[in-house]
This record gives C-alpha cells, structure tokens and sequence, in this order.
C-alpha cells in the first residue's frame, strides 16, 4: 500500500473500507444522509491525520469512530441552536465499543436487505444498492443501465426518502421473508459483477475489485441462505472469474474467447462452480442463474471454440428465453445460432431481434452484427456496424478493439 | 466530478424583505466557509440582477448586443457555486444545504468532461 494518507493510499482504503463503513454508520447514525456526511468526513479527517500519525492498525475502526464522533459534534453545536441537546447527549453517550467482525458482515446484510426492500420500486432497489453496497457512481450506474444520469439520481433520491418516511427498519429479514427477498438481492449483485467485469468506466476494462466484491457478497447469501438461484450466480460469476486474466492481453486489449488462451483458465474455480451447478440442477430447479451458468460451464469445459458444443448453448438459451425473456438473451442466442448454424442464420437473427427497437443504444448488438457481416463478406455493411459500434462504446478497451476490427474490413 | 450548482430564483420573492427571506440571504453571506469545511468547494460567485447584465451574439462577422435579459416576472439566475464531489447524488445532497435551495431553486449541472464524446443530438 502507498504510503499513509496519500491520495492513492485513500484511494485504496476507500475502495476497501468505504462501503463497510458507510453500512455499520448507517446503523449507528440511523440514516443514509447522516452516515454519507459522514463517510465524507471520516476521510477528509483521514487525509488530514494519517499523512502526520501513519495508518492506523485498522482503519475500518478509525474511520467508524471519526465519521461517528464528528457527526455528533456536528449535531451538538446544531443542536445548541435548536435546543434539542439532551437527546443527542444520549446518543453521543453510547459506548465505542469494538465491532466484532460478524457484526461487520451484518452491516452489510442489513445494507443490502434495506437496499432491496420490496417497498422500493425494482429499478431504485438496483440503483441503491450499486452505489450503497457496491459504491458505484450515480453516473457509472447510468451507463451500466444505458439511462440518464439525473433519472438514476432521481431513483436514489426518492428511494433513500420512502426509507426514511416509512422508516423500513435497518435489519437482515427472518427466514420465512427472506427467499422472497432474495431475487432482487441476486439480481442486484450480478450487476455490480457486470460492472465491474466490463466497466463502463476508467482506464483498465476490469475492475477486479468489483468482482471480488460480488463474489464476496454472492458467498455471503449463500452462506445465508441454501437456495438453487444463490448457488446458479456465485457458480455464473466464478465461472467468468476463472477467464478474467485470460480475457485481455498485457496492454489492456481485448482478447474474444476463441483467442484466450484456455490453458490459463482457474481450473479450480471452474470446478467449484461445476459443483454448484450439478447440485442445483439435481434440485431440478432450472431459474436464469442456473441456466446462464451452465452455458459459461459448457464454454469453460470447451478444449476450443471449435469444440464447443453451440447447439447445447443455443438449447439451454432457449430454455433461458423462456425462463427470463429479454432482449440481450435473444442477441447471445443470436450469437449462438450464428456459430452453429454459420453467420447467415446469425445475421439474419440478430436483424430480428434488433428490429425490435430495444438494443439500438446497445454497442455489442452492433458489434455483433457487424461481426456477422465481416464473416459474410459484407465489408461495407459491416464498416457502417462496426462505426455504430464505436459510436456508442465508452470503454477504452472496447474502443480500440472495434477500431481494431474497423481497420480489417 | 465537479459540478456547477445554478441558482435560481424570484428577485420580488429573495429580496422583498420576507423575514425568511432574509434569514436566508444572511446565512448565504458564510456559506462558501461551510462547503470549504466539508472540502467540496471550488469555486462560487453571486450574480447582480440582469437588469445590469448585457446580452450578445455575433453573426456574419458582426457583433450586436442588447441589456437584459429583463425578466421582471420569471426566476433570475443569481449565482454560481462549483463543487467538488463524488457523484450527481452528493452533488445533490450537497447543493441541497444552501440556504437558497428553500428560497429559489438549484440546478445541478455536471461540468463537462471533455475526455467523453460529444453529445449527438
């Protein structure tokens, strides 16, 4: 780690520590806006005090207890004014007891469980949790949901005000409520793996904190909760994991999955999801976690591109179709077919559910047109995709792989 | 991300002598200390009504101005303060403890990144 209190050693230990903090502040101050204030305090007294005292031995702790005490004396000197001190005198006078670490890790439940409350509307649930638990920007959430920035504040703003005007307690659900809370939870922690596994954002393609962090908080309800869906996205994301290095080369370029080479796969990681997803099938549950996981499970188990077994993947995403119809899982099927059945079938497929309207703001449905295109011959149709491609890609990476591409039609 | 905080308001409601109104522009006068505190702020200035403001444009070469804009009855842009935060939400919050966010209204406007493509309209 950079040395303490810099801004790169900040940088880190936000990143790190940030959202904890912000879940066990949540708790102590007993709302989002105070504890926000209060995070932002925390580490602005942390770039005044660690660069002179160094990092203290845990900075979870240090920034709980600064966060926690500048907000009280911010309250009192407040309170002074309104004349409302003896019930801030109370709540000052809690003791700073330590946190033991399970403690911690039901800050976080509680954060997540409050973020994916069934009293918000599913969209603020997503947007809450990205940027609360996952500590994502309003406007990297934006990009991730190809919506406008001010609509997504919008969602948190009036998300983070039904919980205080209907005062949704700060709690992990009992057993009986939780599975059906759970959907939203899951969904919501694929996400943050989708971002941070082609982020929208930034100079390197991945963000493999993110990832972790899903990964983390995927165990965490599947250490919870035993339930066939949990099991489907933590074996999904493992399964992603297990190609993360092999998936871009040395300079942060792409590499497509009939380039990356198969023998640097996290074979570990790919049996521990084999795992997961040979029991959730045995239950013969069959939700979208489990489905999209058994066709990464198929690529991953795959000696080459040419080995894989596309009509099992364009079967299991008809199933999927079925199961959780969009139209992104009609595009990969799209794909799928395109690879079974040679670019013609996959083109004309791709048209049909492009037709639609939806993807048009969608850079990989472009760019898999004009891939399609390219394997046809159809240079010029395929430059004009490829240029919509670009047009709408944000990420560095993709950007120069399409220029890439652009310059080989 | 920084971002531009426009404040709007009735010149007959901010200075029409309303004790709220005036509790108001009172607090104003120490507010840059209190985002200087909280280590969001950049930069901030007031505006003078637009009565005293100078619109321009230039066409074929030629430059023309008019006074004004006067707009006696609609809300007046009357001043600018440039935050620094983390997202449009803290942006939010932030803008959202100025005294003149009960008076008027605040438009909170991301300063452009010129790293990002252009908008296509």
């Amino acid at each position: 780690m950079s040395a303490a209190g810099t801004p790169a050693c900040l940088e880190t230990v936000y990143r790190t520590e940030g959202r904890r903090v912000l879940a066990t502040l949540i708790r102590l101050l007993g709302g989002f806006d105070a504890a926000e204030e209060a995070l932002h305090e925390a580490f602005a007294a942390a770039a005044e005090r660690w660069p002179r005292d160094g990092l203290p031995a845990n900075p979870y702790s240090w920034l709980v207890s600064a966060g926690r005490f500048r907000t009280i004396d911010r309250w009192r000197r407040e309170a002074r004014l309104a004349g409302a001190l003896p019930e801030l005198l109370a709540l000052s006078e809690q003791t700073a007891e330590p946190i033991a670490p399970e403690d911690i890790a039901d800050d976080e439940l509680r954060l997540i469980f409050v973020c994916c409350h069934p009293a918000l509307a599913p969209d603020a649930r997503i947007a809450l949790t990205l940027r609360e638990v996952a500590g994502l920007t309003t406007e990297e959430i934006a990009r991730a949901y190809l919506t406008p920035a001010p609509t997504i504040a919008q969602r948190i703003v009036r998300a983070k005000a039904r919980i205080r005007d209907e005062a949704i307690p700060y709690e992990v659900p009992d057993r009986s409520a939780l599975p059906a809370r759970l959907e939203s939870a899951l969904q919501v922690i694929y996400l943050i793996f989708n971002e941070g596994y082609a982020a929208t954002q930034g100079p390197s393609l991945m963000r493999a904190g993110l990832c972790a962090e899903a990964i983390r908080l995927g165990r965490l309800v599947v250490d919870l909760l035993d339930q066939s869906e949990a099991h489907g996205l933590l074996a999904l994301m493992l399964l992603h994991e297990a190609r993360r290095a092999t998936r871009v080369d040395a300079n942060g370029d792409l590499v497509l999955l009939e380039d990356q080479d198969r023998s640097l796969w996290d074979g570990g990681l790919i049996s521990e999801a084999n795992g997961f997803i040979g029991r959730a099938l045995a239950s013969r549950q069959a939700g979208p976690y489990i489905l999209q996981a058994a066709i990464a499970s198929i690529h991953a188990e795959a000696a080459s591109t040419a080995d894989t077994d596309w009509s099992q993947i364009v079967a299991l995403y008809d199933v999927l179709g079925r199961v959780a119809p969009s139209p992104v899982v009609t595009l990969n099927r799209a794909a799928a077919l395109g690879m079974r059945d040679g670019p013609r079938a996959g083109l004309v497929a791709i048209e049909d559910v492009m037709a639609q309207g939806s993807l048009d703001g969608y850079h990989l449905a472009h760019a898999a047109r004009a891939d399609m295109q390219r394997r046809l011959g159809l240079t010029e149709a395929a430059r004009a995709s490829y240029l919509r491609a670009l047009e709408l890609a944000r990420q560095p990476a993709e950007r120069r792989f399409i220029i890439l591409r652009l310059g080989q039609v | 991300m920084r971002y531009a905080c426009l404040i709007y308001y009735h010149p007959q409601t901010l200075f029409g002598g309303s004790p709220q109104a005036n509790a108001a522009l009172a607090e104003c006068a120490g507010y840059d200390e209190v985002l200087k505190a909280s280590g969001h702020f950049v930069t901030a200035e007031a505006l003078v009504l637009p009565e005293e403001a100078m619109t321009l444009q230039v066409r074929d070469g030629k430059m023309s101005a008019v006074d004004g804009p006067f707009m006696e009855t609609k809300e007046v842009l009357g001043g600018i303060i440039v935050i620094e935060a983390r997202d449009l939400n803290e942006a939010v919050r932030v803008a959202s403890g100025h005294p003149l966010a009960t008076i008027g209204h605040i438009e909170v406007r991301p300063v452009v990144d010129f790293s990002r493509p252009r908008p296509v309209l």
